[in-house]
């Protein structure tokens, strides 16, 4: 009996040092209450079920308790011998039933609101690919990448104390970014599998599905941060490309577009510069392993060892070993019906240039080809 | 009464001895647990902490799917076949199951399903990893090789057990006792033909789903190709409509077991006998009008999310009149705690605890936070593992000595109770709080906030692992070396298997129909 | 019972256990049209309907609805592919027509093939299109570049809350799905 009591004593006081540890550490057990206003209902209402389910559940578990301590053989030795009443039953079928109608009718009234995608001030497309984001300002002509800050993704490993970042996993290089008190419209849709746009402070989440177009949308009234992930399995990263949107005043925002646009102009005009001149083999091989490292390394390797069969390696493959117009091909157009994204748009031509050719030399393929910016122009214009 | 029977390797090969096939059901789950448990421990390992220590993304959601798929068709769904087996044709005073041959090789399919569908882990792309619902196009476009052997497995498990149910149906309806009428039948008996109506029902529509699969891989068809005209949504359609009353499939005949042995420790009878029937009947009803719960952020229209939502809620209904009969059942009875009982009990709390955080994602507006976030994985783990998985144990050791003819350990017994118990919760309570902070599900990796959460999950998760070892350790050593069992060892056991059959239950059993009163 | 009458009802209730699981498996490729009617109807996904023929009846003139129009290019496709006008406002009953730009930009002969998806998708109800590009596929040689009409009327029924549609058109290269079911028939 005594070490009953003792090891029941040591197990309360480890479970009582376990909760308390999970207090101190994590103050909020609860769901976000978020800023908008639909995320706010959406915690109102989770906060009321959350009550009525602990309400049922005190009533139900106490009187099994209640049962179990007093109606045990040593108390109570001989059994009632009823088992049916129709009333009781009836009325243990009808009360339930009228709680859950009763939660029903708020439910209702937010789901409306929150489908209610009309009359927006501005529209964003979002499209999800493996494993980005890519944004698009239908009002404004920008448009964007957004991809997990890296070098977290692919050099994971080597890393040791990397997760101990604050916002490891949910840092992206180019945050969504939008005007406070403004209803903005997403346009969600996908490109290879289904994804799934979630921002928990902004209670937005909708499917990013192939081939069709999902709307939501929200309006949050404070400048800041608002993080979230991809919340659909989309193969080997989903864990890996979360969403950062900020929420600016409506001048920071007009600030932003206007640089963005500068940014672009600036950006195209230096592509074609980088272009136009004709790049040395270590100069390419260097921008090559940078690119390749940020954006083929995910599915190829670093190592270029690749995870065949879905993603070939690119060691004496035929593809990089054979010509390099069908390298090319391949890197500006993806591949129909494959993983293999098109990266013409999203690559300048001296980094399309340098990562084909750092490909066709490194890893032993020493092929000695040179891809010049220049042919990546040449090819794009059909010649 | 002649009780010989074959002896060796052969015993079990060809085998048509309903007791034998209900053996080599449960010890096949009880492998395929340890196998699907071996691969959550990979999981909680790697989720241990922050960071990617152990695994590669990619195996980690080849873990997952494994996972997932071994633990609903390999673990739960063939221990209940087991339970089946066993149990149906003594409780209804038949001599064997009706189709004994069809029930041999409904058994021995599985082997070889499960064979097939591990084996893909060490072929050429690793084994399916896009997760157990195996949403198009990841699992058609851009799917490893080895979804062809994931597809083949699911169509062998798939004709297992439509055999299985096929087998149940005309059992019960054909060869019971005479006197046993069907308002006579143990509530087990019930749940289980209802179950076995699933099944024919939806079985059939994954083997569809999973054969649109292949042609989609294979033969240029585009049912689930939005280039080609057809539509990724629809797959989910048609998965969850069988995916839905699939949860249905492996809870019901675990409902079936807590009503009989709650009534036998409390020494009553079971309370509201025919409204628990037509509660059970009425789940299955409307497991096939609310699949599209599952799936409320894909964009439905409102109309379509409100009617999803409300049928859902529905279902509550009666599934709250079964745990107030089960509750009103304990009332003033004369209660006695020996395992079986303290799973059972469990059983109702913490499925009940499932059920609440189920009508919590009923409501579409809150499902929107929850859907596809460690809350989801709490919810259907409170109603898979305490629920299927405790029911499951519950019934092995109430019918272990009827089984046996010897008696396990209480007392081993019950400490494998309390430790499972502990571990359970320790291991999906904190699961809600990930949720509810915002941690998706299926990821490998996560930010510090969810640590703490993570690390009590985990460590829940190796205790209930190990905990699960003592159980194996408890049931040989009562087949091996335990107490000869008495005839009745529960005092309010009721039913023909306790009242009219000795323990253990001879090889045959029945040759003459029993007396039903 | 006897035992050969025990097997004969056996045997009955067996083919009629195995007749609703054959059953079963026909229905879920019957899901497949009946999920497409179950779309038409409800709207569900923006799935929009086949060629629509334009009746002229009243046109409604006090309603403006904004009918927006983006272009998407799926991975593997070197189109270039737009809307000629971004948006444009339309009363419901009228006929009105805009037009869609594409071009080859690689030099390969290409086979694309769009496909129309609607937000919000109850408004898929109430778009009717009487000549798209997207009923058919489109193949296009290196360079080719071509200007596609599009014509469509916006039903009178709408309902008032619908202001705004969206009609989004994603461009899916077909060509190796084409040419590997040409291969198969030949």
């Amino acid at each position: 009996m005594a070490i009953r009591r003792k090891l029941f004593a040591s197990l309360t006081a480890l479970l009582g040092l376990a909760l308390s540890g999970v207090v101190q550490a994590t103050a909020d057990l609860n769901m976000r209450p978020g800023v908008t206003e639909t995320s706010l209902e959406a915690y109102d209402l989770h906060m009321m079920v959350v009550w009525v389910m602990t309400v049922i559940a005190v009533v139900v578990f106490g009187l099994m308790f209640y049962s179990i301590i007093f109606h045990r053989r040593s108390k109570n030795p001989t059994p009632a011998t009823w088992s049916h009443s129709t009333t009781v039953e009836f009325i243990w079928t009808a009360i339930p039933f009228i709680i859950l109608i009763a939660l029903t009718i708020p439910a209702v009234k937010l789901l409306i609101k929150m489908e209610d995608a009309s009359n927006p001030d501005m529209s964003v497309q979002i499209t999800g690919s493996q494993w980005k984001w890519h944004y698009k300002y239908l009002d404004h002509n920008i448009e964007f990448f957004s991809n997990l800050n890296s070098p977290q993704q692919t050099e994971h490993f080597e890393q040791p104390g990397i997760a101990a970042e604050p916002n490891y996993l949910l840092d992206v290089d180019n945050e969504l970014v939008i005007p406070a008190n403004k209803k903005v419209r997403f346009l969600v849709t996908a490109d290879d599998v289904i994804h799934s746009w979630w921002v928990p402070e902004l209670a937005v989440k909708k499917d990013a599905i192939p081939g069709f177009i999902n709307e939501t949308w929200t309006k949050v009234p404070k400048p800041g941060v608002y993080r979230g992930q991809c919340t659909e399995l989309c193969g080997k990263w989903h864990g890996f490309m979360p969403v950062v949107v900020r929420v600016v005043t409506e001048a920071e925002f007009d600030q932003w577009v206007a640089k963005k646009n500068e940014e672009r102009l600036a950006a195209e005009k230096a592509a074609a510069e980088a272009a136009a001149k004709s790049w040395d083999m270590d100069k390419l091989m260097a921008l090559g392993k940078e690119t390749y490292d940020a954006k083929c390394a995910a599915c190829h390797q670093v190592d270029g060892s690749g995870t065949p069969p879905l993603f070939p390696a690119m060691i004496d493959s035929p593809m990089v070993k054979g010509p390099a117009k069908d390298h090319i091909d391949i890197v500006v157009n993806g591949k129909a019906g494959t993983a293999m994204a098109a990266y013409g748009a999203q690559l300048t031509d001296a980094e399309l240039a340098a990562v084909i050719t750092y490909e066709r030399n490194a890893w032993g393929n020493n092929t000695g080809d040179k891809v010049q910016p220049a042919d990546i122009q040449a090819f794009k214009a059909g010649n | 009464m002649a009780d010989h029977h074959p002896t060796g390797i052969k015993r079990w090969l060809f085998t048509t001895n309903h007791k034998d096939i209900g053996s080599m059901y449960l010890w096949f789950s009880f492998i395929m647990f340890l196998v699907g448990g071996a691969m959550a421990m990979v999981i909680r390992a790697e989720l241990y902490q922050p960071g990617l220590q152990f695994v590669d993304p990619n195996f980690f959601n080849q873990m997952t799917t494994m996972h997932g798929l071994i633990m609903v068709f390999g673990a739960v769904m063939p221990s209940m076949v087991g339970l089946a087996n066993w149990l149906i044709p003594m409780q209804i005073g038949a001599p064997d199951m009706a189709l004994p041959r069809m029930n041999n090789w409904s058994f021995w399919i599985l082997p070889f399903a499960f064979a097939m569908l591990i084996s893909s882990l060490f072929m050429e792309g690793g084994a399916p990893n896009f997760g157990w619902t195996f949403y198009a196009p990841l699992s058609t476009t851009y799917a490893p090789p080895s979804t062809d052997f994931f597809i083949l497995g699911v169509h062998m498990m798939g004709i297992s057990s439509i055999m299985g149910a096929i087998n149940v149906i005309v059992t019960v309806f054909n060869m019971r006792a005479p006197g046993m009428t069907l308002m006579k039948m143990p509530l087990f008996v019930w749940t289980w033909v209802i179950t076995a109506f699933l099944l024919i029902m939806v079985m059939p529509v994954l083997a569809g789903a999973v054969t649109m699969m292949l042609t989609d891989r294979h033969f240029g068809t585009d049912f689930f190709n939005a280039a080609g005209g057809g539509d990724p949504v629809m797959f989910q359609h048609i998965f969850w409509f069988f995916g839905h009353p699939e949860v249905y499939i492996m809870i019901l005949p675990a409902f079936g077991v807590a009503s009989e042995i709650i009534p036998a420790f409390a020494r009553k009878k079971l309370f509201g006998y025919s409204s628990m029937v037509y509660a059970t009947a009425s789940i299955a009803l409307l497991s096939f009008v609310v699949w599209a719960h599952h799936m409320f952020t894909v964009g439905m229209p409102v109309a379509g999310e409100l009617f999803f939502m409300i049928a859902t809620m529905l279902i509550a209904v009666p599934t709250g009149v079964k745990v107030f009969n089960w509750v009103a059942t304990m009332w003033q009875g004369s209660m006695t705690f020996e395992t079986p009982m303290l799973f059972a009990i469990a059983f109702v709390i913490l499925f009940t605890i499932g059920g609440f955080s189920g009508v919590m994602l009923a409501m579409a507006p809150v499902d929107f936070q929850y859907h596809d976030t460690y809350f989801v994985v709490a919810h259907f783990h409170y109603v898979l593992f305490p629920g299927a998985i405790f029911g499951t144990t519950a019934a092995v050791y109430y019918w272990l000595p009827k089984w046996t003819g010897k008696m396990y350990n209480e007392k081993l017994g019950k400490a494998h109770f309390w430790i499972s118990m502990l571990f359970v919760n320790l291991t999906f309570f904190p699961m809600h709080f990930s949720g509810l902070a915002g941690m998706p599900r299926r990821i490998p990796d996560y930010n510090m906030m969810f640590a703490d959460f993570n690390q009590l999950a985990s460590i829940g998760a190796f205790g209930l692992g190990l905990s699960q070892l003592l159980f194996l350790g408890i049931v040989i050593a009562t087949i091996r070396g335990g107490k000869k069992a008495e005839d009745k060892p529960w005092d309010g056991a009721t039913g023909l298997e306790w009242d009219q059959l000795p323990c253990p239950a001879p090889y045959h059993t029945f040759d003459t129909p029993p007396k039903v009163n | 019972m006897s035992e050969t009458e025990q097997n004969q009802a056996n045997k009955k209730l067996i083919v009629r256990l195995v007749g609703i699981v054959g059953g079963m498996f026909l229905f879920a490729f019957a899901l497949v049209p009946l999920y497409d009617v179950f779309c038409e109807i409800t709207g569900i996904n923006g799935k929009t309907r086949g060629k629509a023929i334009y009746q002229s009846v009243e046109v409604n003139k006090q309603r403006e609805v904004t009918v927006e129009f983006i272009t998407d290019i799926n991975r593997g496709m070197p189109w270039e592919f737009k809307s000629l006008v971004k948006s444009i406002k339309v009363h419901p009953g009228e006929l009105n027509e805009v037009k869609f730009y594409a071009k080859n930009t690689s030099r390969k002969d290409i086979i694309g093939q769009t496909v129309p998806s609607i937000s919000p998708g109850e408004g898929a109800l109430y778009l009717n299109k009487t000549e798209c590009f997207c009923f058919d596929q489109q193949r296009l040689a290196a360079g080719e570049e071509v200007e596609m009409p599009m014509k469509f009327y916006v039903d009178s029924e709408i309902p008032d809350d619908i202001t705004h549609l969206t009609l989004s058109y994603k461009l899916f290269n077909v060509t190796d799905a084409v040419e590997v079911a040409s291969g198969a028939t030949k």
